[in-house]
């Protein structure tokens, strides 16, 4: 299993620990995801699918078991660690674009390596430019979101994601607030990244229909997987 | 070629360019705090200067005089049980005056020394009778004393034969115009007729009315002391360092050397308060411009939150989000402390056009010190990275998922 981008084992996510309160949402959660997997995340709402996602872009940490990326435990990892692997490894598509809105769509775009690399260089323009042209933005770059469509923000927010070529793609509903022809379009360019760059994706969805166009449907229930297929 | 800031101060730029309202409240803020800090500062120490300036005008920083008489006394006969007391007045010289003079020229620091004879003596003219000090001086060498020449009203300060100078009150009192004669008579019983070469007037009525300026050599003579000198006055390059130097000489000649902090310890306490008080004001309007810089910085994390925890999710580092805040208070507080520069040398220009002295000079001088500018900058760019601080740091620590949710 040398090539699982993703392995999780026994994980679990409880909020609130050590209050009345307490509620674990994941139940020990085993799951792996090679490179080059295209995974569709489904199940009710409140079955903790964005929990899971934020739990494997390293945004928030689990309350027990095991999660490794790219064959390395997290749980040994330094803040400082986890938030460099973060910006390298994975690119993250939330359900609200979530864009800078002081920033261009190109900015935007060009941000994950401003980060990496400390500073704006030319490679990074010319990358980001590359992606905007691919998600056919290249007329907007300088745009700011609150210039741009709905779709149009979604598919800044993917470019962004794809700036460092990452391994690891995850979206969170990233087609949620679309029309069904503009989230054919973002889903399309998705999984044609996945086939270029043979990266993992990990994708949240209520739709069956695009559920059923990915290479694999992981189905959670009650914060338990309930079926793989 | 673009210029390409790095990624802390560009996003620290892009935030504040976007807050607008807040960072326009802060900059005003910090503008009026280093401008009230720098105008004050300014205004209190030219005030303080022009005092002590006034004050030091009329009196010499350090004045060598002879030994008090009783301790001397005590001093060469220490088994004698003798009764001290006050002997009456008799004027003594400064003993080998010359050779102190000579000490006290050579001296760091030291950048004039004027020998002065004086005693009292009565100013008589027909019927009227004032009592005077009579100096008698070496008007070249006393001129760098007291700059007498700028107090001249009529003629000149030169002293030569029975030639003299006298303040206004008395040349009032007494009726005396310039060229005019005037009879000194002393205690001893010796007189002498003077002719009045100049008239000065030094902006204290007491001295203007006591003070007769005669040759060192005429003065000799009249008051019994051939050959002698009563005191040796001497200026000074820092007057701060007065008091240092007439403990050097007295140490060095065992001589009574006091110097005009020890004559004017009141003026001294005076201003040593004002300079607390401006202090503690100061305190205050840093301590307010920091709680506002701040306060605004906390409402604009608060308000960044989501934009904090995209950066985060991006794989921004904790330092990176503590720096963007950082250099926006380092920004706020050097940028307002050139505005606060500029309004605080307006209100100088200002308050020193309308407020003038009873002759119509300018109470105090519009002028802004380099040396202030760069000290306020400084302040004000560490105040604001100080009040930067925490909530930098409250933003750093933010899990991003928790930071994009809010
Ligand atoms: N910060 C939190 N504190 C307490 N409970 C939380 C927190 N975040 C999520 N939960 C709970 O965890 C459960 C799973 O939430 P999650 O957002 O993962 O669901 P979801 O599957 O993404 O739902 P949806 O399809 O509506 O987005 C929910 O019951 C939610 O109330
Ligand atoms: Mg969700």
């Amino acid at each position: 299993m040398s090539d699982a981008v993703i392995e999780l084992a026994g994980l679990t996510k409880a909020y609130n620990v050590g209050t009345p309160v307490e509620t674990e949402v994941l139940h020990g959660i085993d799951l792996s995801l090679a490179q080059g997997e295209f995974a569709a995340l489904i199940g009710p709402s409140g079955s903790g699918k964005s929990t899971l996602l934020n739990i494997i872009g390293l945004l928030e940490r689990p309350t027990g078991g095991r999660l490794s990326i790219g064959g390395r435990d997290t749980a040994a990892l330094s803040e400082a660690e986890i938030t460099a692997l973060r910006g390298r490894s994975i690119g993250f598509v939330f359900q609200f674009h979530h864009l800078l809105p002081a920033f261009s769509a190109l900015e935007n775009v060009m941000m994950p390596a401003i980060i990496a690399r400390g500073a704006p260089d030319d490679e990074a323009e010319a990358t980001a430019l590359q992606l905007l042209d691919a998600v056919g933005l290249k007329a907007h770059a300088h745009k700011k979101p609150a210039e741009l469509s709905g779709g149009q923000q979604q598919r800044v927010a993917i470019a962004r994601a794809l700036a460092l070529r990452p391994r690891l793609i995850l979206a969170d509903e990233p087609t949620g607030n679309l029309d069904t022809h503009t989230a054919d379009d973002i889903f399309a360019l998705l999984r044609e990244f996945n086939r270029q760059t043979d990266c993992a994706c990990l994708i949240v969805t209520h739709d069956p229909r695009l559920a059923a166009r990915c290479d694999r449907t992981v189905r959670l229930v009650d914060g338990r997987l309930a079926a793989d297929c | 070629m673009k210029l390409r800031l790095p990624f802390a101060p560009l996003v620290a730029l892009r935030f504040l360019r976007e807050g607008r309202m807040q960072t326009l409240l802060i900059l005003a803020g910090t503008t009026g705090g280093v401008a009230v800090i720098v105008f004050l500062t300014q205004l209190i120490t030219q005030l303080q200067a022009q005092i002590v300036d006034r004050v030091l005008g009329t009196q010499p920083h350090v004045v060598i005089r002879p030994l008090e008489e009783a301790n001397r006394r005590a001093f060469d006969d220490p088994a004698s049980t003798a009764v001290i007391e006050p002997r009456a007045q008799r004027l003594r010289s400064v003993d080998q005056w010359e050779n102190v003079a000579r000490l006290a020229a050579a001296m760091p620091g030291v950048t004039a020394v004027s020998p002065t004879v004086t005693g009292p003596a009565f100013a008589v003219r027909g019927q009227a009778n004032k009592s005077v000090a009579l100096m008698g001086i070496d008007a070249e060498r006393y001129r760098r004393i007291v700059r007498m020449e700028e107090y001249m009203v009529a003629g000149r300060f030169a002293v030569d034969g029975t030639r003299a100078v006298i303040g206004s009150e008395l040349a009032k009192d007494l009726g005396i115009r310039l060229e005019d004669k005037l009879r000194v008579a002393l205690p001893n019983g010796r007189d002498e007729l003077l002719q009045v070469g100049g008239i000065f007037d030094i902006g204290n009525k007491d001295l203007n009315r006591r003070w007769v300026f005669v040759t060192l050599p005429l003065a000799q003579s009249l008051l019994d002391l051939p050959g002698g000198v009563s005191n040796l006055d001497l200026t000074v390059a820092d007057i701060f360092d007065a008091q240092a130097i007439a403990e050097r000489l007295q140490g060095a000649t065992g001589l009574t050397v006091d110097s005009w902090m020890q004559t004017n310890a009141q003026l001294l306490a005076a201003l040593r308060n004002q300079t607390v008080s401006n202090n503690l004001i100061r305190s205050f309007v840093i301590l307010i411009v920091a709680l506002g810089i701040a306060s605004v910085l906390v409402v604009s994390v608060v308000q960044k939150q989501k934009e904090i925890g995209i950066l985060r999710a991006m794989g921004a580092s904790r330092a990176m989000i503590l720096q963007v805040f950082l250099i926006q208070g380092a920004l706020v507080g050097a940028v307002g402390s050139i505005f606060g520069s500029l309004l605080a040398f307006g209100l100088l220009n200002m308050f020193s056009a309308i407020y003038r002295n009873a002759d119509g000079s300018p109470l105090f001088a519009a002028e802004l010190e380099p040396r202030f500018i760069v000290l306020a900058a400084l302040v004000a760019t560490g105040v604001g990275l100080a009040s930067a601080l925490i909530p930098a740091r409250r933003a750093a620590k933010m899990d991003p998922v928790q930071a994009i949710r809010s």
